[in-house]
């Protein structure tokens, strides 16, 4: 039995590929599902040596992996291995009731769905295929069968979005009382045909949007959720029941730990490698086919790497992170100045010291941590 | 060799106006050099004067020409070498004057040919390029002749490119040119006119023999500068190095010292012999000071020792460049450097990046300032940031300075000395179609783009030349660029009253612009002492964070924020405040955008 305690597992398919879209994906192929399913499986019988047991987490992420036919769906959950959080990624347009059943009633715990927003003109240029209707629609089948813990993910920064339309997406979101909230500010990443389409624009509006993530973080703060990540917030105290809502598999990946991907195009960080999975559907299928681990990148992830790692996604929560454990990563000197200028706390305690970004430290986590970084 | 049998001659020509084609065509036809041996234009060795068609370094050249030894001096073709023209001219007797036929005299070369008269020099003037279609030899051989107040008729018609009338110049020059006069038995004296520096044998003195004689290993002694030193070697150039065992008055060599420091020995200094010394030393010596000074910084603060040995060596071959070391906060180590003049100074930066292959960061030049502060101590300032606060007066240098245009520009000229402060003296119609205006003005106010103001105003038909003329109280002020309330000292500049406001203005809405915001708000401010001019806030960034970061961005997001920091790292810090290079390169360069 190994040490990792999260799985990834990749689900590329979706009905259609967004514009700003830059994941690996595939569009329909309804017919190679079930081939992708042994795949995925086969892959996991490979790799799983190194898996915990139980896991904490498996997470399902596309794609759209409520896209994925039914019946194979199913076959791939009950292949998994148990986990305490298993959450699977799901496009509000693809939850119907018999889905919501499916999903519960193969384990799986946690939902995160795609909402983006609840605005039809931004939908559109979003080339999302919900409609506002849809997301409130599948919150409510969701609840129906029987889900506690649901994520929205919400997206701001979107060309043409005024703040009193980012108001009233959070205003809907909030009206859900979605245990977890995801708020990104749209990327128009280079190449994508989104950028192609809306850069020009994006970059008009860039200034007008700077305090949108202000804004986000504003009202969701006041409507009693916990801004534990950067872009991530959930319930807490009374209103989260006691639970700790945070997204587990995620504060793996934050708290630099190890963990396994499969799928085409997967990531794996295990013992100091970090693998990625070849993106073509066609070899990956075939690799498997034949038994064989598919094509994959290799990249060393050495102690050092690993501190500047940790130092970088540590610093995204609400924690602290403890200094020792990112060892020479860490500009002491840059730290003294900017925790003068109130950009980062610094404490210490039985841990030892510790560090975290101030709130206005936080807004502007990726300089800071650029100062941070030895 | 007897003295009546030699002819001392410098050739005064404006650039492109065929001086060097000239010189080809006389060694040529002297046999100096046979046309297979003959480099083009032997005269200028360096490879940037031959690009930019100009000559920096005089050199001297013995020729013979029916029974006549000629001795070619070579003149530095700039403005800002006027003092080392004026002794090239110092050297001989008489100076050929070319002009172009198709373009008529220009500033410099009048002003070389003043300098050739007041040095009582006998003129041959002659038209050159007589075979171009657009020659006007009639209308320059005027112009020329009422110039020098001679008869048009005396003004040789000539074409350095095909030969034509070469023969009659060499004829004139012996006929027309006087022989040396020298005292051949009084004790030695001989005119330093130039000096170079080879790497093998040290400095080697360029002399014109007035009295007396020199012999190899004599023990010599340069009378102004005290330099005592061995004559290694005697030579003449024909053109190549041709020892003699010793020279005589009149004639023209070279003298191998062995010194190893160029600016031991100084051009316009007299050499005597230390065996037989002469009581006085030849006059006209002056110690020449640099009037431009500019910081030199690397772009790269690891290429320091390069720049440092880089400007050693250049210094070896020019004795006028000053330099010393200069810590700017914002731009790192560099050297504070003073040159002759703005030519001077490109010439200099030309050669460290071609020759040195050195990426260079240069400040805006500014002039030598002479303040006089409240305890009534005289200081000379060469960098602004230097200009003490507690000032009673400032005094900066002056020169006279005249330009030649079609008449059609008078007043766009007008115009431009009057913006730049200039003080209108004379004006003088040289012929029906061109005039000379003289101005006084301040030389800070030339060093900032005036020639190509000049140029552009009037369609390149200016041609320009000045002279100092000593320092003059000014209403100056320093401004002082703040950043995040931190000087800026490479940016700090001395200017006009009336003129800090704009130029505040503009320094400050530039770098508004071009340094990157920052985690807070960074004021940039323009002051005179404590008070300011003008003021521009770079507004705090709200938000710089990647949005999300999960398993597979992992990798991507971490080489992001290397990337970044890399970018941090090469930055400068100026009060807190991360300023790209590129932030100071586009202040420096405001001047020449103003040109465009």
């Amino acid at each position: 039995m190994g040490h990792v305690r999260h799985l990834y597992v990749h689900l590329p398919f979706c009905a259609h590929r967004c514009g700003y879209c830059d994941f690996v994906t595939v569009v329909g192929r309804g017919e190679q599902h079930g081939s992708y399913v042994d795949a995925l499986l086969a892959e996991l019988e490979l790799e799983g040596d190194v898996l915990a047991d139980p896991l904490e987490t498996v997470f399902l992420g596309g794609g759209t992996p409520t896209f994925t036919d039914a019946t194979e769906l199913a076959r791939l959950l009950e292949g998994l291995p148990a986990a305490e959080e298993l959450t699977v990624e799901a496009n509000p347009e693809t939850v119907t009731p018999d889905l919501a059943r499916l999903l519960r009633s193969h384990g799986v715990n946690r939902v995160s769905l795609g909402a983006q927003s609840f605005q039809p003109h931004l939908l559109a240029v979003l080339e999302r295929r919900a409609a506002p209707d849809d997301v409130r629609r599948s919150v409510a089948r969701l609840r129906e069968a029987g889900f506690d813990n649901l994520s929205l993910d919400l997206v701001y920064g979107v060309p043409g979005q005024s703040p009193a339309d980012l108001d009233h997406d959070l205003d809907e979101a909030l009206a859900l009382e979605p245990e977890h909230l995801s708020c990104y500010e749209l990327e128009a990443k280079p190449g994508t045909r989104f950028t192609h389409a809306h850069g020009d624009e994006l970059e008009r509006q860039a200034e007008a949007m700077e305090g949108y993530f202000e804004q986000v973080v504003d009202t969701l703060t006041a409507a009693g959720y916990r801004w534990y990540e950067t872009a991530n917030f959930c319930l807490m105290g009374a209103k989260a029941g006691g639970r700790d809502l945070r997204a587990r598999h995620n504060l793996g990946y934050w708290r630099g730990r190890d963990y396994l991907g499969v799928g085409m195009g997967a990531v794996a960080t295990v013992s100091g490698e970090r693998r990625r999975n070849v993106s073509s559907l066609a070899r990956y299928l075939a690799a498997l086919a034949s038994g064989a681990k598919p094509p994959s990148e290799l990249e060393i992830i050495d102690r050092e790497t690993h501190e500047r790692e940790k130092l970088m996604l540590g610093l995204r929560l609400d924690e602290p992170l403890v200094v020792a454990e990112v060892g020479d990563a860490l500009d002491r000197k840059a730290l003294s100045s900017l925790a003068e200028r109130g950009l980062v706390d610094v404490s210490t305690n039985g841990r030892g010291e510790e560090m975290s970004l101030t709130r206005h430290g936080r807004f502007l986590g990726g300089g800071v941590t650029a100062e941070l970084l030895s | 060799m007897e003295q009546d049998r030699i002819r001392n001659f410098a050739i005064i020509a404006h650039i492109d106006h065929g001086k060097s084609t000239l010189a080809d065509r006389i060694l040529e036809l002297t046999g100096a050099l046979t046309q297979r041996e003959m480099r083009e234009q032997v005269l200028d060795t360096m490879e940037l004067e031959r690009e930019r068609g100009i000559t920096i370094k005089a050199q001297a050249v013995r020729v013979r020409w029916r029974g006549h030894e000629l001795n070619l001096i070579d003149t530095p073709g700039h403005v800002d070498f006027t003092y080392e023209v004026s002794r090239s001219l110092q050297a001989c007797e008489g100076a050929l004057l070319v002009v172009d036929a198709a373009q008529g005299i220009e500033a410099q070369t009048l002003a070389n040919a003043y300098l050739a008269i007041d040095g009582l020099l006998e003129i041959v003037p002659a038209v050159n390029k007589i075979d171009l279609p657009q020659a006007d030899p009639d209308g320059s051989s005027r112009e020329l002749g009422e110039l020098l107040g001679e008869s048009p008729d005396r003004v040789l018609r000539i074409s350095a490119k095909t030969g034509d009338g070469v023969p009659e110049v060499l004829d004139a020059i012996v006929e027309r040119i006087p022989a040396p006069t020298g005292d051949a038995d009084a004790p030695a004296r001989a005119l330093i006119f130039d000096s170079s520096y080879d790497q093998y044998r040290g400095v080697v003195a360029f002399v014109r023999v007035v009295d007396g004689r020199f012999e190899t290993r004599e023990p010599l002694r340069a009378m102004a500068q005290g330099t005592a030193f061995e004559a290694e070697e005697l030579g003449v150039l024909s053109p190549a190095r041709e020892p003699v065992d010793s020279l005589g008055a009149g004639e023209v060599g070279y003298v191998i010292t062995g010194l190893k420091d160029v600016s031991s020995l100084r051009v316009g200094d007299t050499l005597t012999s230390r065996r037989r010394p002469a009581d006085q030393a030849l006059p006209g010596y002056q110690d020449v000071k640099p009037m431009v000074f500019a910081g030199i910084f690397p772009t790269d603060s690891d290429d320091y020792p390069e720049l440092r040995d880089a400007l050693e060596r250049l210094k070896l071959n020019d004795g006028s460049l000053s330099y010393e070391p200069e810590t700017s906060q914002a731009l790192g180590f560099g050297f504070r450097c003073g040159f002759l003049g703005l030519l001077h100074m490109e010439i200099v930066r030309e050669r460290l990046e071609r020759e040195f292959d050195l990426d260079l960061l240069i400040t805006a030049p500014n002039v030598a300032y002479r303040a006089m502060t409240r305890t009534g101590e005289i200081v000379e300032v060469h960098n602004p940031a230097e200009m003490p606060r507690e000032l009673d007066e400032v005094e900066e240098p002056y020169v006279k300075a005249s330009v030649i245009v079609p008449k059609d520009y008078v007043g766009a000229v007008m115009e431009l000395a009057n913006e730049r402060r200039g003080s209108f003296d004379h004006l003088e119609y040289l012929s029906e179609e061109r005039v000379m205006l003289s101005y006084e003005l301040p030389l800070g106010e030339i060093v900032f783009d005036f020639y190509d103001q000049l140029k552009s105003r009037t369609r390149g038909y200016a041609s320009f030349d000045y002279e100092l003329a000593g320092f003059r109280p000014g209403d100056l002020a320093r401004v002082d660029i703040l950043v995040g309330g931190e000087q800026v000292d490479a940016l700090s500049l001395i200017i006009h009253r009336d003129f800090a406001y704009d130029r505040g203005r503009q320094l400050v809405e530039r770098l508004r612009k071009e340094i990157p915001r920052q985690m807070f708000d960074v004021p940039v401010q323009a002051a005179i002492g404590s008070r300011v001019i003008a003021r521009e806030t770079i507004k705090a960034r709200r938000k710089d964070v990647l949005a999300k970061c999960y398993g597979g961005d992992i990798s991507r997001k971490r080489k992001l924020l290397e990337k970044q920091k890399k970018g941090k790292k090469r930055m400068k810090q100026v009060g807190g405040v991360e300023v790209p290079q590129e932030a100071f390169l586009a202040v420096l360069n405001l001047d020449s955008d103003r040109k465009k």
